[in-house]
């Protein structure tokens, strides 16, 4: 593998496909998503196949990882809110998995690229649109007049909140797609290091324990940021459709 | 239905703590309960709060050029939208660093409030 550290994002066609002079090749990222999807989808059909009333320990973690996501969703968008739920728990498990699967040497990781991000969080930010005008109407637009605003700067409170509002599945993709791809780096950088100091002799054998103690404890760091950043996206995707169940709520 | 499974759950998990705990007294052992509920959600890291407050500023100003940009490119008033509109979106940059902060100090603060008590359970 190249030495440079961007590298590793490099997408490779695997089966080159054109339609109507569009590029819809199965890509190393394709393939990446494919394996995220049946491995998730396998291992839930598999761990919920037997349904004992007293789980078996794969039964048991699926169970868990149903409630937590189920308690997520409930704690910040209520019981209407579970309706959402196969949405929520796909996106959870879909981008934890995707995460950790990026982790293994030499694998791809899919959220390291902002064109998948920015679709997850495009389709939460539709669906938000969608089913907040459905369910309220025009009052899906009091999510944009807080109450309370005198109305001579409300012009300016609107425009704020409007801005804000479009910003949110900006910075809802950034944050995943640059925490991927800036964890990656810097283990590739400090790995990188190990390689280069212990090419210079003795001396540097010895000096490359140090990038080497780095690299472990930045890979830890980064088992931690897959999972805090597939949390953090649900946790917010569940307070964006919050605000389209209650517009004007907070 | 539901409702019943889980009190028939929750009794039998009743019972087997209690059995628990009286074998660990017998033995002399000095292990502390199981909690039960929901799984913990993970603590608020300060570089999970970094990340989130600078990306919701920095989208914040970003989304405000480009709607300022836009209007130019429509409208022909170039630069004056976009000045107008970045300044915007610095403003909801802010407002939201601030909601976000604000969101963060409640679960911070339940969260300290949570640990008081369980230190209370223990003393």
């Amino acid at each position: 593998m190249a030495n440079d550290p961007i590298s590793q994002f490099k997408l490779t066609e695997l089966i080159p496909l054109e339609i109507a002079e569009t590029n819809i090749s199965f890509t190393n990222s394709s393939l990446f998503m494919v394996a995220t999807v049946v491995l998730t989808s396998g291992y839930f059909i598999w761990a919920t196949s037997s349904r004992g009333l007293i789980p078996s320990r794969a039964q048991s973690f699926a169970e868990m990882t149903y409630e937590f996501v189920a308690n997520m969703l409930r704690d910040s968008a209520g019981s209407e809110g579970m309706r959402f739920f196969p949405l929520v728990f796909s996106l959870f498990l879909f981008i934890l998995v995707a995460n950790m699967l990026g982790m293994f040497p030499y694998f791809f990781t899919v959220t390291s690229h902002m064109i998948i991000t920015v679709a997850l969080a495009l389709l939460v930010f539709a669906t938000v649109i969608i089913v907040g005008l459905m369910r309220n109407g025009l009052g899906f637009l009091k999510l944009f007049v807080p109450s309370g605003v005198p109305l001579a700067i409300m012009p300016l409170v609107i425009a704020i909140e409007v801005i804000s509002f479009f910003a949110r599945p900006v910075s809802h993709s950034i944050r995943l797609f640059a925490n991927m791809l800036a964890g990656h780096i810097t283990l590739k950088v400090f790995a990188g290091f190990i390689v280069s100091m212990g090419s210079i002799g003795a001396v540097g054998i010895v000096g490359a324990i140090l990038p080497l103690i780095m690299t472990i404890g930045l890979t830890a760091l980064e088992f931690l940021v897959a999972f805090l950043q597939a949390y953090v996206f649900t946790m917010l995707t569940c307070m964006y459709l919050n605000d389209a169940l209650h517009p004007g709520g907070h | 239905m539901a409702r019943k499974s889980t009190q028939i759950d929750t009794s039998a998990k009743q019972d087997l703590d209690k059995r628990l705990k009286e074998m660990n007294q017998r033995l002399g052992r000095n292990v502390q309960p199981e909690k039960d509920g929901s799984p913990e959600k993970p603590a608020n890291t300060g570089y999970g709060n970094a990340f989130r407050l600078s990306s919701e500023f920095i989208s914040a100003i970003l989304v405000g050029a480009a709607i300022g940009y836009g209007i130019d490119w429509l409208l022909g008033t170039t630069p004056w939208a976009m000045i107008v509109f970045l300044l915007l979106g610095f403003v909801a940059g802010i407002m939201n660093v601030l909601r976000a902060a604000g969101e963060m100090d409640g679960t911070l603060s339940s969260e300290i409030s949570k640990r008081q008590e369980g230190n209370r359970d223990e003393s």
